[in-house]
């Protein structure tokens, strides 16, 4: 405990200066900034000796704090908006970020759904908007140092509420993106307050340009009240130069039903958190994820699943296909409090290595202190199964594509299980995703 | 025409073929029969190129070309066609899915257009309403939850489809019901032609009366102990294979 100020690596001071020169231009409370860096200072960067860290290394990974982005020219954003392919098919209301800045002539504010309400997190600050107060509502998170960066980095995002029991047919739709040929940091927030028996979709999509290492850091802070219905469907196509940490936050009510999705391609190094906590009775929360990587891809996708309130149901899988020398990791942990009996925690993830080189470090964890609960998870990892691999091809269907079948099919199951059956358009836009990694695979 | 010499094939240290040779001509259906562990399986499986297998030595031609250079694809394309012992389960691989892509992979392989999504659907359940599969097992993913007998109809119906050259019957008719043995054998001989050939393992001269072969040949112990015409599979029925087993400790 002797030195509190742990910063003495050339990168972590970086980012130290970048904190003392933004935080006087940053939009809100200065000293909510100050509380959270100082929470970074005090850790520093997370390293490998830090347990929930171990597979993630940022203090060996991040040789360079870049900039955090000014926001740039209409043009500019318009240009890089417009070559990123996600849920194009999808119809939605969308809202445009753009190097961490909302771009408004991008978005459809004008059309919003109705029962839907939005402004900017940085006018939101600047005001000191009332549903701020709803950021920080599992405090596993605001541990984190990932958001605690954000939290003092945070410039821009949108803050959105789901009025009272309204039925949002058509999905809201966070288009990210980052562009340019230098390196640059991003911190956005967004926040969505769903309240008592609405239901929406959120869908969120990220690309950034290849071969830079852009640093975005994005949150994402989901309140469900009693009694919503919350899909979330999540494409993280980052760019293979890209350092790219994010966290969900889903604080459930009573009564709720939300699901989450990751689609994970081609990153340089992800690094993407979930915490769930139920709060009220009778939910049931699903976080489910498909990653894809290969050459030295990196990606970490790690969640905290919080069983307080009692009778609520949670499904967690994972699949992860590995080619060249990637590394996936997978860490999730489920809680049950002892107050929360008759928990139904399932989680799951498997891998499928292609290749030699490949690495998959799966670590699920369990820590029940409720006695009536119905809890269990399980990790594999291995190759393709020659058998089936034969089967097809003893059809005539040559190699290549036989293991995109059947990796295809591998991945497709967390779709399915996320996706309702009859939104053909949704799961198309998803296995999108997965059927390009393939194609590029070759 | 397929010819194997001298077939001698190992696996994990295990002889399994022992010097086998086989001749079936164009147009003709040869059965084999012969006990349980004999290789029957092992023989199907290093024709369409199951790569645990180690071939120590031996050919087999199909057509002048050397099938053994051939991966699995490549093998169907020329025309072999392997209906399994046992057909897999393939979740998450719908069974119409699978179908076009290897109807379509061959239809590539030998410079055909590919066909269109009406044409190919058309096909498929033309093939099915002969093979009594019914449409609600299209939409399934492939095998999975197929109870025995529809997974063996399913490996005929993908037969009638593809069209090869060469086709191979691993014991198709165990577990089909005496309905179902009429059908699939009904849809075999409706591929019988003179450019195209059959090897129909089975240990049940019963298959025979619907798919009357024109050579019926003894495996034991890794290699064909005797042939001869329809009249040796009623002989073994009879007899069993006690003859060829002390043959073979002898
Ligand atoms: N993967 C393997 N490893 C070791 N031995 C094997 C393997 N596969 C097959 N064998 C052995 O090879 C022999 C031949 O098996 P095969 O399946 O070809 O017999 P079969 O004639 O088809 O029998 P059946 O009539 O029961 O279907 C058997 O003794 C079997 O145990
Ligand atoms: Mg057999």
């Amino acid at each position: 405990m002797a030195d509190m100020e742990r910063i003495n690596t050339p990168v972590e001071t970086a980012i130290a200066e970048h904190f003392a020169g933004a935080k006087a231009v940053l939009p809100g409370d200065a000293g909510a900034r100050e509380t959270a860096f100082a929470r970074f200072a005090e850790a520093g960067l997370p390293h490998r000796r830090v347990e929930e860290w171990k597979y993630t290394d940022l203090r060996s990974v991040m040789r360079e704090a870049a900039p955090l982005a000014p926001a740039l020219a209409d043009d500019d954003a318009v240009a890089a908006l417009e070559a990123s392919p996600w849920f194009a098919g999808i119809e939605a209301a969308r809202i445009a970020i753009a190097n961490g800045h909302v771009v408004a002539s991008a978005s459809d504010f004008a059309d919003l759904p109705e029962g839907v309400s939005l402004e900017t997190t940085a006018q939101a600050l600047a005001s000191g908007h009332p549903d701020l107060a709803a950021l920080g509502a599992i405090p596993e998170a605001s541990e984190n140092i990932a958001y605690a960066l954000n939290s003092a980095f945070m410039s821009d995002g949108v803050v959105i509420r789901v009025a009272a029991g309204t039925k949002v047919e058509t999905p809201l739709h966070l288009r990210f993106v980052i562009t340019g040929d230098s390196a640059v940091a991003t911190a956005t927030r967004t926040l969505v307050i769903v309240e008592k028996g609405a239901s929406v979709t959120l869908l969120e999509s990220h690309d950034s340009a290849d071969d830079v290492a852009h640093q975005p850091n994005n949150v994402v802070e989901i309140v469900a009240e009693d009694e919503t219905e919350i899909a979330h469907f999540r494409i993280d196509g980052h760019g293979s130069g890209a350092q790219a940490l994010s966290t969900l936050t889903a604080h459930l009510g009573a009564h709720v039903a939300f699901d989450t999705l990751n689609m994970i391609a081609r990153p340089g190094l992800v690094r993407h958190q979930v915490f769930m906590t139920f709060a009220g009775e009778h939910s049931k929360g699903g976080v489910r994820g498909a990653t894809m990587l290969g050459e030295r891809q990196h990606a970490d996708t790690t969640l905290f699943v919080n069983h307080v309130a009692p009778h609520c149901e949670s499904r967690e899988l994972f699949k992860t296909a590995l080619d060249g020398n990637a590394t996936g990791v997978f860490q999730g942990r489920i809680a049950v409090a002892k107050e929360a009996q008759k928990t139904d925690g399932q989680m799951m993830s498997a891998a499928v290595l292609l290749s030699d080189g490949a690495t998959m470090n799966n670590k699920p964890e369990l820590e029940i202190f409720a006695d009536d609960v119905l809890c269990a998870h399980g990790a594999t990892c291995g190759e393709l199964d020659d058998d089936l691999l034969f089967y097809l091809m003893a059809r005539g269907i040559p190699r290549p594509e036989a293991e995109a079948l059947l990796i295809e099919s591998f991945l497709g199951e967390t779709v399915e299980e996320a996706v309702d059956e009859t939104d053909e358009a949704m799961r198309e836009a998803l296995m999108g995703v997965a059927r390009t990694w393939l194609a590029a695979r070759g | 025409m397929l010819e194997i010499k001298n077939l001698v094939v190992e696996i994990e240290g295990n002889r399994i073929l022992n010097g086998l040779d086989l001749t079936i001509n164009n147009g003709e259906i040869a059965a084999i029969m012969g006990p349980n562990g004999s290789g029957k399986s092992t023989l199907s499986y290093v024709i369409a190129g199951k790569d645990e297998y180690e071939v120590l030595d031996g050919e087999i031609i199909l057509d002048g070309q050397n099938v053994l250079e051939m991966d699995p694809a490549e093998r169907a394309v020329a025309g072999v066609f392997l209906a399994f012992q046992y057909p897999l389960e393939i979740p998450g691989v719908a069974t119409m899915t699978f179908l076009k892509a290897a109807l379509n992979a061959q239809r590539k392989a030998r410079g055909e257009a590919e066909l269109t999504t009406p044409d190919f659907i058309k096909r498929v359940n033309e093939a099915a309403q002969k093979l009594a599969i019914p449409k609600e097992m299209l939409k399934r993913a492939l095998n999975v939850g197929f109870s025995g007998g529809e997974k063996k109809r399913m490996e005929i119906l993908q037969m009638a489809l593809l069209e090869p050259r060469f086709c191979i019957l691993d014991e198709t008719d165990s577990g089909l019901d005496i309905d179902a043995l009429r059908i699939a054998a009904e849809g075999v001989n409706a591929l019988r032609s003179p450019d195209r050939s059959f090897l129909v393992i089975t240990h049940y001269q019963r298959l025979l009366n619907y798919i009357v072969p024109d050579s019926v040949h003894v495996m034991a112990g890794g290699k064909i102990v005797k042939s001869g015409g329809k009249e040796l599979a009623l002989e073994l029925e009879a007899n069993g294979y006690a003859d060829y087993k002390a043959q073979e400790a002898a």
